[in-house]
């Protein structure tokens, strides 16, 4: 089943993402299917982290359309009106849609609903675990204007609401193991206990679409098998599509549904892991060998 | 050989202590002698216009070779003694645990003395009237313990570094001085409200509208900056600090120039004036008139205030606002990629923080009664920047000692008079030409020793079981 070309929750067309005289990223098309947990992989400086960047609004793109359909699929006809009228969102028959590439960065994260982590760790190192679970819920907690006076005179319609913001900060903590470390700094925690917070303070922004910049990266084995277990849960749980760049083939492998193969900013393969592990251009890729050597390498590594 | 193997026995072919101390002693009391003898042993005087004259202290030489080499052999044979052992501070020390016991005693004991203050300066100075400069000395400590928790909003909260905060001070002081001597506005207020009402009523009416003009400004002047971080930032708000200041003075039809505004109505007890007439506060209570009535008053306005703003602030940091902006001080990017607006929330402590910066301004101006821009120059702003710095930044118990410290230690200084006695300096020194180079050593000594202010810790905003004080070392002080 694929459920990117059915029912594609974002879908990138004709990326490109130009630096000066660099090209980055080179007409790069994609989807990524709603529910589906979607790996971006490439050597280094494949430009997966500049794709990142323009998905989740840190880079205006220089060409292209990122459309991030909200709840329903929307018809190419909606894509096309709203592309036209130069308006950044619209509602659609099942729900809305967006054009990541109009919005501001804060808009993508409150609005699109598109959550990320980075490839180094972002915590706010001098707040609490809490307390960063607590500010990824800025956009649900400031509904009522960022200055509200219920806020300000602590009204019991504003304690009710900063309760439930606790309680699910307290879910996404029992979620990542971390209860226990509530109160201390996040800049204390270990690394790995620091990867799976980012997962948690992404995940209490309540996106539609998280995107993890090398979620395993630096884990041990022990961690990267528990990560797993994380964003499969978020899958089935929570009905959150998962995009991530990842050069841990074990966890691409074994948890993607859908991967995306880039080499010096191109699309060079796109399917299921099983198509693109035997596809002799990503083989290439990865190992650096001419064709003729592929077959030699494939019986070696038991393919 | 015994000495030697009493101070170092696991090494006994190593030379005794005391003989390396000595050479040591001698060797460096020889270079300093050498080193003395050019800087400190000639010494070229000018007899009235004749030529000069070439006269030796080869005696004053030899003192200080002999106190460098004496103090030398007592180090060598005590702190720098070969095989001492280093203490190890393996449980807190005894200053630590006063501290950690002080520290929950430290807020309402600062409070209280706030509110006793000044019923100990008139017990202790035995009258109302002299306890005047007490008072007074009261007033202006309160006054910076305000500017810098206002300005902790913007520095240490958001981490924003503004180098022009005395600008919203003078928006704030200038406001009420204008619209507090505005003819027009006097005359309509005594034709609806009687004669007299706007003098009596004017900072009640416009202590607000002062706070609300310069988060105006704060807001005006964010608008264009705030895309700008770091240094950048901090030029461009020592520029707005002194744009201000500049037009203050240029503008001369509207705020009277280099000449400033005078005849500012005082303070009035909520209409009741502090005067020795029928209608007078002191009357209306039953006591005798006294000019100090009007002092004590002012010190309770600017407790208030103060208190005010220490809620406020605390209160914001409780809140989404408030929470956003210490996040925007620790990761900006990570704070876009959560959807937060981060120009509006930089906007909302700029002009929070503006706001009561307007609000001292205007407590300044009733209780001067004249402004002039010369009370507004830039070192104003770093005055009020090195409290926050001083005091640590974000902390307000911090900023409120730093202020205690900065303003009410520089005014002691001015009373070293004792240091004049024939057998210190002689009456020809002047201690209070050394006030500010004695302040600056103080400061440099602080710094080096809590190298993040007074209180370093930032206290958790929410907790599950027990709230944490997070470590200077982790809180970042933002990149502007």
């Amino acid at each position: 089943m694929r459920r990117w070309e059915t029912d594609p929750i974002l879908a990138v067309d004709h990326l490109t993402m130009r630096f000066g005289g660099l090209i980055a990223v080179n007409d790069v098309s994609f989807s990524v299917g709603r529910g589906d947990v979607t790996a971006l992989i490439g050597p280094n400086g494949a430009g997966k982290t500049t794709a990142f960047n323009c998905i989740t609004g840190f880079y205006k793109p220089t060409l292209g359309r990122l459309a991030l359909s909200h709840d329903a699929p929307a018809s190419p006809e909606e894509v096309q009106a709203l592309t036209a009228n130069g308006q950044a969102h619209a509602a659609t028959t099942g729900g809305a849609l967006y054009l990541l590439e109009r919005l501001p960065d804060h808009k993508v994260a409150s609005r699109a609903r598109v959550a990320r982590t980075f490839q180094n760790i972002r915590l706010f190192s001098g707040m609490t675990v809490l307390e960063n679970l607590m500010v990824a819920q800025h956009t649900r907690l400031t509904r009522s204007g960022l200055l509200s006076p219920s806020a300000l005179i602590n009204l019991p319609s504003w304690r009710r609401q900063e309760k439930e913001g606790l309680d699910r900060a307290l879910h996404w903590l029992e979620k990542v193991d971390l209860v226990s470390r509530a109160d201390d700094p996040a800049g204390d925690l270990p690394y790995g206990d620091q990867r799976r917070l980012e997962i948690a303070r992404a995940m209490c922004a309540d996106p539609v679409l998280l995107c993890l910049d090398e979620p395993a990266a630096g884990l041990n084995p022990r961690e990267s098998a528990a990560l797993n277990a994380l964003l499969l849960s978020i899958r089935a749980d929570y009905g959150t599509s998962v995009l991530l760049i990842e050069h841990d083939m074990s966890v691409v492998m074994e948890i993607s549904d859908h991967v995306i193969v880039l080499e010096y900013g191109c699309k060079i393969s796109d399917g299921t892991p099983a198509e693109v592990r035997s596809d002799p251009a990503v083989i290439a890729a990865y190992l650096g060998v001419d064709e003729e050597a592929v077959e030699a390498v494939e019986a070696e590594v038991g393919l | 050989m015994a000495k030697a193997l009493t101070g170092d026995g696991s090494a006994p072919a190593r030379p005794a202590p005391l003989a390396v101390a000595l050479k040591d002693a001698v060797v460096s009391g020889v270079i300093t002698w050498l080193l003395l003898l050019p800087l400190v042993g000639f010494r070229a005087t000018e007899s009235g216009s004749g030529p000069l004259t070439l006269t030796t202290r080869f005696g004053l030489v030899t003192v200080f070779a002999v106190v460098v080499a004496v103090l030398r052999l007592v180090m060598h044979l005590t702190v720098w003694r070969p095989g001492r052992e280093k203490r190890v501070a393996a449980t807190p020390s005894a200053l630590a645990g006063l501290g950690a016991r002080i520290s929950p005693l430290a807020k309402p004991a600062f409070f209280t003395l706030a509110l006793l203050y000044p019923l100990l300066a008139v017990v202790l100075s035995g009258g109302l009237t002299p306890s005047r400069y007490w008072i007074d000395l009261g007033i202006y400590i309160g006054s910076y313990v305000m500017l810098g928790w206002g300005l902790n909003i913007v520095v240490g909260l958001a981490g924003l570094l503004d180098l022009g905060y005395v600008a919203f001070y003078a928006v704030g002081a200038y406001a009420f001085a204008l619209l507090s001597t505005s003819v027009p506005i006097n005359d309509f207020m005594a034709g609806h409200l009687g004669e007299g009402f706007w003098a009596a009523w004017s900072f009640w009416v416009c202590l607000p509208v002062c706070g609300l003009l310069a988060a105006l400004w704060g807001v005006i002047l964010g608008f264009p900056v705030l895309r700008l971080r770091g240094d950048y930032l901090a030029i461009v708000t020592l520029a707005f600090g002194e744009i201000i200041r500049l037009v203050l003075i240029n503008w001369t039809d509207f705020t009277n120039g280099g000449a400033g505004i005078a005849s500012i109505p005082p303070i009035s007890f909520f209409g009741m004036p502090f005067s020795a007439g029928d209608d007078g506060f002191a009357a209306h209570f039953g006591l005798t008139f006294d000019p100090m009535h009007r002092i004590i008053f002012l010190y309770f306005v600017i407790l208030a205030l103060a208190a005010l703003t220490a809620l406020v602030t605390l209160r914001l940091r409780r809140m989404p606002v408030g929470r956003a902006w210490e996040a925007l001080r620790e990761d900006e990017i990570a704070c876009r990629s959560l959807g937060i607006n981060t120009t509006l929330t930089k906007l909302t402590a700029f002009a929070t923080g503006a706001m009561f910066g307007g609000f001292a301004g205007a407590f300044f101006a009733v209780r001067v009664r004249f402004v002039s821009p010369e009370s507004f120059t830039f070192i104003e702003s770093a005055m009020i920047l090195a409290i926050v710095v001083l005091g640590g930044m974000g902390s307000q118990i911090g900023v409120a000692a730093a202020a205690v410290l900065m303003i009410g230690g520089m005014e002691m200084l001015r009373n070293l008079s004792f240091l004049k006695s024939d057998w210190l300096l002689g009456p020809d020194f002047d201690p209070t030409l050394y006030r500010m180079l004695i302040f600056g050593f103080a400061m440099v000594a602080v710094m080096v020793w809590r190298p993040r202010g007074l209180v370093s810790g930032r206290l958790a905003t929410i907790f599950l079981k027990e709230r944490k004080t997070v470590s200077g070392d982790l809180v970042k002080e933002g990149h502007g």
